[in-house]
């Protein structure tokens, strides 16, 4: 039987096997299980059998967070340019707009206005789908406006993230939303008003050392790849395999880093108790 | 240790050979050689300036990782009048890969923290190459917060070929020691002042990089990745890494153009390991310059101009 651990890394980079298809059934890749795909999607894409998390994209967390799967999209149609003249292997241009044509996102990242059980909140959810979920100036663009919006307005800030980590076709300006973001968490903590930061399969890189582990509260998904250097260069460096279960949700709660290991399905209850903990 | 001579060093290195050899003749046999000497110095000077305009981003990053370049251990002993390194974060251990401590400057008293590369193999094994652990950004920010606490600015150097990947450092929460960092730096209520003194590798260097002002030595590059890996995940092979750092634009020169570099300056004639002393005394003068003109600024105006400093940074259409 496969465990979430034995993931192989090449399901963590870029594949999409883990995407859902909108076919019949679906194969839970840990247990084997085959299963129904309307049955999937009522328990959020968590496989009933073994608790597998299946990858899901922006538009479930949205469906699932926001009361009446309703809300108010920001900066929808920001798109990146290519500030580099970034052509190698590829015209920069080409892959963005292969990520659009794909996704039909512009970004990988949305950002929303909404309520969770009928408390005001904010709330960005990354997309892995769109070149790994990579921060470049978009993103950090997006994520620092959501931030100012959650300043002025006074509404909590929910993050779910999912990244291979800042996105080099940007360089340096890719880097430096990692500050643009955490300066940006700076102010809204000394405004004290609440971040909840959610981390899901996987959140690795600059995601990581910015505002991911930055949350007042953090999440993470069971099983979810969780680290600032990828498995890959670790083993190189290393020249050995790593532990079982290493850089894992788990991994990361036992070493004191996250909350709490929180199941999808319970997720948006789990966010309710801070909302309501705050507004107490 | 043998010297190492990169490729293109390599001609101006023999004439420098014949110069050094001519002046030990006139010292040893009391010979005069002076115009051959003025020849052959008039000559070095117009190849290096014609070879060094030319360099290509790679052969930069090169010149930034050269072994005999001044590491931030080195700029401190010929820049501070006193120096006293401070160790450890408190939580768990000591990192020599980040040093830190108080100094004094021309009578101004400032903290200086740095990444530290070793000189040879064992004292690498001892910085582990300028790639720290989490407990380096943990001790930084330790100390930049004592320097915040006695109200005195902060200069970091930076000089590191990434965080270190390792299977302590991910236990340890390296993400979230470079994170809070940024976090903390972003709103530090005394000025800070970042110089790229060799590489500047990922979130490895924005680590303790997080400053009002942003200067680069001529000869280092600065990017979100290293050229290597950038180019193992692009074209799956890592020997590519002179046209990822083309395509990634790393140097100095590209980082002013870009805008998130506000200084580069000039090294001396053929790169600061050339002429270390030099290079030091260059260095003292712009930081005493850049003191100066953060002392100019009221701390608010700072913090606003460091949260618009970041802000402003990206390019995208609406
Ligand atoms: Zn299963």
């Amino acid at each position: 039987m496969a465990k979430w651990y034995e993931r192989t890394e090449k399901s963590i980079l870029s594949d999409d096997k883990k995407e859902i298809p909108e076919g019949v059934w679906k194969k839970c890749p840990q247990c084997g299980e085959i299963i129904y795909y309307k049955e999937l999607a009522r328990h959020q894409h968590v496989c009933f059998k073994c608790n597998y998390h299946f990858r899901i994209n922006s538009d479930h967390y949205l469906v699932m967070l926001c009361d009446g799967g309703t809300y108010k999209e920001y900066d929808a149609g920001m798109r990146s340019g290519n500030p580099l003249d970034f052509s190698d292997p590829i015209p920069y241009e080409e892959q963005l707009a292969a990520a659009i044509q794909k996704t039909g996102l512009n970004e990988a990242v949305r950002t929303v206005e909404s309520k969770l059980n009928g408390m005001s909140i904010h709330l960005a959810v990354m997309d892995f789908r769109f070149i790994g979920g990579s921060m470049g100036s978009v993103v950090g663009e997006k994520i620092a406006r959501i931030i100012d919006r959650s300043l002025e307005k006074k509404f909590p800030l929910i993050i779910i993230s999912a990244s291979g980590g800042a996105r080099m076709q940007e360089g340096v300006l890719s880097l430096m939303q990692m500050v643009k973001t955490a300066s940006r968490l700076a102010r809204l903590h000394d405004a004290g008003i609440p971040y909840i930061s959610v981390l899901t399969h996987p959140t690795t890189g600059g995601v990581t050392a910015s505002f991911a582990m930055l949350g007042d509260v953090i999440f993470a998904e069971p099983g979810a790849l969780i680290g600032f250097a990828g498995p890959r260069v670790i083993r190189q460096t290393i020249g050995e395999e790593l532990p079982e279960g290493f850089q894992t949700a788990e991994f990361l709660l036992k070493k004191g880093f996250v909350d709490a290991v929180v199941d999808r399905r319970n997720l948006k209850k789990s966010i309710d108790e801070v909302l309501k903990f705050y507004y107490a | 240790m043998a010297k190492i001579i990169l490729d293109f060093e390599r001609e101006l290195t023999e004439i420098e050979a014949l110069i050094r050899d001519l002046k030990e003749r006139e010292n040893l046999y009391n010979e005069n050689h002076q115009d051959q000497i003025h020849e052959l110095e008039k000559e070095f000077e117009s190849l290096a300036k014609k070879t060094y305009a030319n360099l290509n981003r790679w052969q930069r990053v090169q010149l930034a990782r050269h072994p005999d370049r001044p590491y931030t251990l080195d700029y401190i002993q010929q820049i501070a009048d006193t120096w006293m390194e401070l160790h450890g974060d408190r939580r768990f251990a000591d990192d020599p890969a980040i040093v830190g401590g108080i100094a004094q400057i021309a009578e101004t008293g400032v903290m200086i923290i740095g990444h530290q590369k070793g000189r040879n193999v064992k004292e690498n094994m001892i910085r582990n190459f300028g790639m720290p652990q989490p407990e380096g950004y943990r001790k930084a920010l330790r100390l930049m917060k004592l320097s915040e606490k006695f109200n005195k600015p902060i200069i970091t150097f930076i000089d590191t070929p990434g965080a270190y990947p390792g299977l302590g450092a991910e236990e340890r929460g390296q993400g979230e020691a470079i994170a809070r960092n940024l976090f903390e730096m972003s709103r530090l209520r005394v000025p800070i002042l970042s110089i790229v003194i060799g590489e500047g590798a990922s979130g490895g260097a924005l680590g303790i990089g997080v400053a009002d002002r942003l200067v680069m030595l001529e000869h280092t590059w600065y990017s979100v990745i290293t050229p290597e890996g950038c180019a193992s995940i692009l074209f799956r092979d890592a020997t590519r890494a002179p046209q990822a750092a083309e395509a990634m634009k790393v140097t100095a020169q590209d980082l002013f153009d870009l805008g998130i570099a506000d200084r580069v300056i000039q090294e001396p004639l053929g790169g600061a390991h050339r002429n270390p002393l030099k290079m030091a005394e260059i260095l003292k003068r712009v930081i005493l310059e850049e003191l100066q003109l953060l002392k100019s600024f009221s701390l608010d105006e700072l913090l606003e101009q460091r949260l618009n400093k970041y802000g402003q940074v990206g390019v995208y259409e609406e």
